[in-house]
């Protein structure tokens, strides 16, 4: 029996660790500065996905992402822990799109796999914080969704059943496949990298990247399917070019603002103790405190 | 039509913090766009919530109580939405960047194909040039959130597709009775008109709501820290100083993503906003993503061992030194000189 889990994963700037240099004089975000990373609760989806793979025979991990060509690297990550495989969706079709028209291009993509039986996504990812792509993929193939999920505790007869973590509370759901999950950052971390399976797929690639390699590899990879990554450009789905990209993206940036604080006069104080003293005495006066 | 609606969250049939801040901020933007504020309670037995939300200033309150309406799940309170809309054609639709608005908002906007703005800290009214096209929208949402992990602020317009949605996490806004004698209409639905049996696909097994332990929006103190903390266990003395003013623990994102403090600890634009009389930052550099979250406090103190952190802006006193050496002597002093 065959069993297809997808996982939506997107390869992310790193905004939690931005530096002095990560935005440019004029005011735009300097990608260049940023490390490209493994959006971090992908990683906790991908994880759950696994783990399913190991309790249902015959099922497979595929991961999905759209973006640039270099973000393959995020599928061969997924691969060293044990994935089977992925897609690759890219082309400047797809560029400007908000999180509506990248649903669209996902759930396109999706449909073209063929039957489904699972997808699952991080809860959001931390150069957006959306959390939008996930609920809007599901309504696109016109799927139930179950968001927050933190454990997958139970999958039988078609029916899953999962943790949800809420803002203020926990919540066991049961729904029937296929369905789509997104999965929180408190669910278990993402295994390591796996030794053997990293040399297994060291040299997985999409063929924009084989052919960037350049030497002959045709044969190579003919000998070793197994490493070829799936690349779709926008021939390859079916889809309404006016639901891509900026066209299809209902929402427009009217202004980006570099953020500009209003001063105020601080007070500036070196810590020692007179000045603490002081300070503490100021606020116990003026009722701040005590 | 045309007019702005706003989504309800109701637990144990009490209408949520969040809902009642938008309904104020929908308020406001009714009188200014010259339209109705109207508000949309699914669930069951809701005969208390008109009482609790008229008030505010609510003009038409939509009532979809049915028993299989309560608690939440996604497809049912989204059919309802989407059918409701498609009748009604609001130009706006705010609802909570909560569990369930982070969860329905999205829902709606692609089945409607209307744009949604995730965590805004901002709604103001505004006009937008398309100069590619050469088109002038007026009384568009300008929907104004911090991007980027906190390092840019966008405003975020959906020119052309209705209605503007946008979702606002508790406390951003203010919550305020317009007038409490105030009563509008109610509109009762019949709940089978708008949602189908098959929507009901997905079953709540168990449910634990749990009333937050923490107060952080409502300390009149907060004691808060960043990454430069250095690790959980400096964080113990921001717990101690906290105690001892009578006040509360916060925590930057950074912190919180480190391990340092947990998650509903958060101050800023993804976690609580706060407006209290004292805020002590602690090694907290101050990206606008957190700044957005307590900027409107009454007094800052920011304690850095970075002279030119970000935070020493807004701060009111700046202490250059490290937490490890200046709250040991705030908790000393302000022992020694309070009686």
């Amino acid at each position: 029996m065959s069993f297809k889990i997808v996982v939506l994963a997107k390869q992310v700037p790193d905004t939690r660790n931005v530096g002095k240099d990560a935005m440019k004089a004029d005011g735009t975000v300097n990608r260049a500065a940023l490390a490209a990373i493994y959006n971090p609760e992908d990683l906790n989806a991908l994880e759950q996905a696994l783990r399913l793979k190991s309790k249902i025979e015959g099922a497979t991990v595929q991961i999905l992402t759209m973006g640039p060509a270099r973000a393959a690297e995020i599928i061969r990550e997924s691969m060293y822990r044990g994935a089977d495989g992925g897609y690759l969706l890219s082309g400047r079709e797809f560029a400007g799109s908000d999180t509506l028209a990248t649903s669209y291009a996902l759930a396109c993509a999706i449909r073209k796999m063929g039957k489904v039986d699972l997808i699952v996504c991080g809860r959001q990812a931390i150069d957006g914080d959306t959390a939008q792509v996930g609920p809007q993929v599901a309504e696109k193939l016109g799927l139930p969704q179950i968001t927050y999920a933190e454990e997958i505790l139970d999958l039988s007869d078609n029916k899953i059943t999962v943790k949800r973590r809420l803002e203020r509370g926990v919540e066991v759901v049961k729904g029937s496949l296929p369905m789509v999950i997104t999965v929180n950052g408190s669910a278990p971390e993402c295994r390591p990298r796996h030794a053997k399976l990293t040399m297994k797929y060291k040299r997985a690639a999409t063929a924009t990247e084989k052919q960037e390699a350049g030497n002959d590899y045709t044969d190579f990879y003919d000998a070793h399917p197994y490493l070829n990554i799936t690349e779709w450009g926008v021939s390859d789905i079916e889809h309404d070019i006016q639901w891509l990209g900026l066209t299809g993206s209902p929402t427009k940036v009217k202004q980006i603002e570099n953020v500009v604080f209003t001063a105020k006069e601080s007070k500036r104080l070196t810590g020692s103790d007179f000045e603490i003293e002081s300070l503490m005495k100021e606020l116990i006066a003026n009722h701040t405190i005590g | 039509m045309n007019n702005i609606f706003v989504y309800l969250e109701i637990e144990d049939g009490i209408v949520g913090d969040v809902s009642l801040e938008l309904l104020t901020k929908g308020r406001s933007l009714a009188k200014q766009l010259n339209c109705k504020l109207e508000a949309v309670a699914a669930g069951y037995q809701l005969d208390g919530i008109a009482a609790q939300v008229f008030p505010y200033g609510v003009d038409v309150l939509h009532l979809a109580d049915d028993k299989r309406m309560a608690p939440y799940t996604s497809l049912p309170h989204t059919s309802l939405l989407v059918n409701l809309f498609k009748e009604e054609k609001p130009q706006i639709a705010l609802m909570g960047a909560t569990s369930i608005g982070r969860d329905l908002g999205p829902r709606v906007s692609s089945a409607l194909f209307s744009g949604l703005t995730a965590d805004c800290t901002s709604l103001e009214i505004g006009t937008y040039e398309d100069k590619k096209a050469g088109k002038v929208y007026e009384n568009l949402l300008y929907q104004i959130r911090p991007a980027f992990g906190g390092n840019i602020v966008a405003t975020i317009v959906n020119p052309d597709c209705r209605p503007q949605m946008a979702t606002v996490r508790e406390g951003v806004m203010k919550k305020e009775i317009k007038d409490a004698k105030f009563v509008g209409k109610t509109h009762k639905l019949e709940v089978s008109k708008y949602v189908s049996d098959t929507d009901f696909v997905v079953e709540v097994i168990e449910r634990h709501m749990e009333k937050s332990k923490l107060n952080i929006k409502g300390s009149p103190i907060i004691v808060s820290g960043g990454y430069g903390v250095g690790s959980a266990d400096n964080f113990k003395l921001l717990h101690e100083l906290a105690a001892t003013l009578g006040g509360e623990v916060g925590a930057s994102r950074a912190a919180v993503d480190a391990g340092f403090a947990e998650h509903e600890r958060q101050i800023g634009q993804t976690g609580t906003t706060v407006r209290p009389k004292l805020y002590i930052a602690c090694g907290i550099s101050g990206q606008i993503q957190h700044i957005a979250g307590m900027q409107e406090s009454a007094m800052i103190i920011a304690i850095n061992s970075d002279p030119k952190a970000p935070i020493n802006q807004i701060a009111d006193y700046v202490i250059t030194g490290t937490v490890e050496d200046i709250l040991p002597k705030m908790i000393k002093y302000y022992k020694k000189n309070s009686k």
